[in-house]
This record gives C-alpha cells, structure tokens and sequence, in this order.
C-alpha cells in the first residue's frame, strides 16, 4: 500500500522550548487517523509541520513520497484549520468564492477558474448540501454551515490526503454527528487518507481505523483495535480519554 | 463660466484623465489593503515620498525618477523589518515613515530654495499637472492594475485566509511584498493628485465606504472605483470653481460620501 506521509525522528521548537520530541509514524492511503492528545500535547504543531506551516528542527517529512520542503503538489491535501481565526470575516466572499479557492492549488498564477472548476464547485456545494448557500457572505452562516463551507473548501479538489484540526468545536451536537458521517463517507466513498485532530475521541474509536497519540512526542501509533486489545475492549474508548484526562493532570 | 468652457481647457482635461487613472487604482489597490489591515502602509510610504521628492528637487533631477524606486525601497523595508524581526507592522511603518519625513526636513533646511516646490507636493496640485505626467500616470496605472489582475486569486486567497492559502501553495510573504511594492507606485502617482499630507485618504476612503454596502468582493471593488471617481472628479471641479485646493477638496468629498453612505445604511 502506498505510503501517503511519512515522518522520521521529527523535532519542532519554539525558540527555545521543545513542542515535538523524535516522532515517526507513516500513514497509508485509505487510512483513518485519528490524532489524539492532552492539550498542549503538539498536536495542531505537527500537522503545520507536516503542512510546511512552520519549520521542523530535527528528521524529515514526506509526503507521496516527496521531501516536505520540495513538496509542491499541494492538491494532493485538503486542509481544514482549528475554528475560523484566521478568516477575514469582513471580506464580502461569497460561498462559492471561498469552495473556489480550494482548487487554486493545482494552478499558478494568474491561477483561472475556468467553466470546469466552477461547475466542481458546483458539485462539492452539492455533495455537502449547501448549494442553497452559495451566494451567501460567510459572516452570514451560521457555525454548523461555516463548517461546511470549509470542508466543501478543503475536498473540492478531490484531495488524496484531508487533515481537519479539531473540526467539531464550533458545532453543536446534531451538526457534529452530521459532520464526522460526512468525514467517514469522504474516507470510504471517495477513499481520501483522513488525519483528525479531535477531542471527540469516541468518534475515533467509532470511525479511525488508526490511532496516533502524542504528547510531545509519540505515545501510541497503531490499529485502534490493538490499541484497544491492550486494555478492557468494551471500554477502550472511554480510556483513551481517561487517557487524555490523566495526561492533563500528570 | 459654464461646465463646457470649463471642460475645454487643456489642464482640466489632463487632470480628470490622470486623476480617473490615479482613482481607479488606488480604489482596487486600496481594497487588498482595507481588507489585509494594511491601510497604514500607504501612509507610511508617503511620508518616505516627501523624503524622496525633497532629495530628488535637491539634486535638481525630476522628482517622480527618484522618489519611484525610493518609495519601493522603503516599502521592502517595512516589509523585511516586519518579517526578520520582533518589529510589528504598524511600528515598521512608523520607524520608515519618519525617517522619510525626517530626510526631507533636513534637505528642505539645508538647501533653502525649494521650499515653495516642496509646498506642492505635500498638498498636491493636479490642476498643473504636467503632459509627461499624465502619461507616467497612466502607465504606471495599468502596471499597477495588471499585476492586480495577474494575481487577483493570490491577493484574493491570502487576504481571506492567509493561512489556509499558504497550504495551497500561495506565498504570501512574496504577495506581502507585491502588495507594499504597488502601494509604493501608487502613493507616487496619486502625490500631484491629493499631495503627500492626504495619500492615505485616497487609498483608504473608497475601499472603506464601498464596504459598507456591498455584498460581493466584486461589487465592493467597483463601488469603490465610482466613489473615487466621483471624489476626485467632482473635486477637481469644485475645486475650480470655488478656488479651493484640489487634493483637499477631493479629500472632503471622499469623506462625505463616506458619512452619506453610512446614514444610507442606518436608515437603508
């Protein structure tokens, strides 16, 4: 099976502190990694890394195959960030503006939109239910929509790798379930690899097939259910936030 | 004096042809920098113009030749100063700008002479503007649009969510720059204009009030072009009329289609 990302003995500081210490895991297409951890543990560190959003101090990172730093098929991932800081909501985008921008990576500039890549937007508005939206101004949507304008953003190039960073933080309990089905679906439908960041650990037990647990450096990477065959098998996913529980108050 | 006769003269022509150019780019130019909190750059550069106007007038070459590549300089130096050190933007902006200002005072002092010239920068005089000027306007204008249109999707990306639009292969660093080295141009060409004091106004004003009440990035962006024109336009010619100073007028007018548009949207 191809390797899709593969991290060797990676270390990442901040000036002078260590927020990632000798961590190595490969991830395989088709795989459903979930990436779990205490808070403060590096988690949203290492996924910049691996996005090239901030420098790595120590190993290597490839992705398909090809260093991190001279990775440019950015196409091949689809990203979906921690909530929404980073967005102007004050720019007048449209929906169908913001979905368009997930496709700029396979151009250059002037980066044209042409008939095609509109009517692929057209479809991921389709696929996510959200074609009513399309016109709108994101300052308008609601936190559960907002959501899934970013993730029509991050698969309208139909990206082998998607990494979502703790998607579910701003959505209430019926659009999170809404939200991690559509997650599985991209998994076994479309067989995108999935990276997800979340404190929802009992949706990784429910849809990851992996487990990658850090904090600071790596705990567990494996099959979740040798994970689980390590502890009481019925209560495995409880444990693994106990697991985060205990980590946060040790 | 009728508005024919008065659109017959050959200086009234060459500055509604020069300050339509000098609108419209600083309309599009100033949207990116309203929207990337950017505004203040354009300030800051005009200040490092005087700085440059003085030291071209100085070394008696024609002012414009210097203070282009010396405003560009500037405008990387906030740019670098920003990004290789613990310096935040607008302090950048206010270390660069007052070493302009300061450069200028300081030739205008030793010099003496050229007070009068320098008077005419700093508050503008559209209303003689020059023939070569007109064309210098014009052309960098369309370099200035170009480039904007060339890299409409980058400016567009990474002012909507820089972050995100580093993943997909965009650089924003270079389109930080890009951005600084055009507000460079831009500020040059709109100095006959509105003059050095009120730059800022032109590249701020119209992008801010077309904001207010447009829906789409579009939409804003030629809102913003038909408030500049209007502004520098119906300046010009109250200006004339009323023998008031064009770049200040132009300024006023900008101001007051601002407060008109935002009563429009309170009671709208």
């Amino acid at each position: 099976m191809p390797h899709i990302l593969t991290t060797q003995n990676v270390s990442i500081h901040y000036g002078q502190n260590e927020a990632i210490r000798d961590v190595s895991f490969t991830i395989d297409e088709g795989d459903f990694v979930g990436l779990a951890g205490p808070n403060g543990a590096g988690k949203s560190t290492l996924i910049k890394a691996i996005l090239g959003l901030i420098p790595i101090s120590h190993g290597t990172i490839t992705l398909f195959d090809t260093p991190q730093k001279t990775f440019a098929d950015f196409g091949k991932i689809g990203y979906l960030p921690q909530k929404h800081t980073g967005i102007n909501m004050l720019f007048p985008a449209s929906v169908k503006e913001i979905v368009a921008l997930g496709l700029l990576s396979d151009k250059r500039p002037p980066r044209v939109l042409t008939r095609i890549d509109w009517q692929k937007v057209t479809a991921a508005l389709h696929d996510l239910d959200i074609t009513s939206l399309q016109d709108h101004m994101i300052s308008e949507l609601s936190g559960g929509q907002q959501q899934k304008v970013m993730l029509a953003r991050a698969i309208v190039a139909e990206p082998k790798l998607l990494i979502f960073d703790e998607p579910s933080t701003a959505l209430d309990p019926e659009s999170r379930n809404e939200f991690f089905t559509l997650v599985k679906k991209l998994n076994t439908e479309k067989k995108m690899t999935i990276i997800l960041i979340t404190h929802d650990t009992g949706y990784i037990g429910t849809h990851a097939n992996k487990l990658l647990y850090i904090d600071r450096t790596l705990v567990y990477f494996g099959p979740i259910t040798e994970f689980c065959a390590q502890e009481d098998a019925s209560t495995c996913f409880e444990k693994i936030g106990q697991h985060i529980i205990w980590h946060q108050h040790n | 004096m009728d508005i024919l006769h008065f659109l017959q003269y050959a200086f009234i022509q060459k500055a509604f042809l020069a300050g339509s150019f000098v609108a419209i780019t600083c309309a599009v130019l100033g949207m990116f920098l309203v929207l990337r909190k950017m505004s203040l750059i354009g300030d800051g550069l005009s200040h490092v113009s005087f700085g440059a106007i003085a030291l071209g007038i100085f070394f008696g070459l024609y002012p414009f030749y210097i203070a282009v590549p010396l405003v560009m300089i500037g405008a990387i130096l906030i740019i670098k100063i920003t990004e290789k050190t613990r310096i935040y933007g607008d302090a950048a902006i206010g270390i660069i700008s007052a070493v302009g200002i300061a450069g200028g005072v300081i030739l205008a002092s030793v010099s003496r002479g050229f007070n009068i010239d320098l008077f005419s920068y700093l508050f503008g005089n559209i209303l003689a503007i020059s023939t070569l000027e007109v064309i210098s306007s014009i052309i960098l204008s369309f370099i200035v649009l170009l480039t904007i249109r060339f890299f409409y999707w980058d400016l567009f990306s990474a002012t909507f969510d820089e972050e995100y639009a580093k993943t997909t292969g965009i650089r924003t660093s270079t389109i930080n720059t890009l951005l600084a080295l055009l507000t460079a141009i831009t500020v040059v060409l709109s100095i006959k204009v509105v003059g050095v004091m009120l730059v800022s106004a032109l590249l701020i004003i119209p992008a801010v009030t077309a904001l207010q009440i447009a829906k789409r990035f579009r939409s804003a962006m030629f809102y913003a072009i038909i408030y500049a024109l209007l502004s520098v336009l119906c300046g010009i010619t109250v200006s004339f009329f009323y023998d008031l100073p064009a770049g200040a007028t132009i300024v006023m007018i900008n101001a007051l289609l601002f407060g008109m548009t935002l009563l429009y949207k309170k009671i709208g």
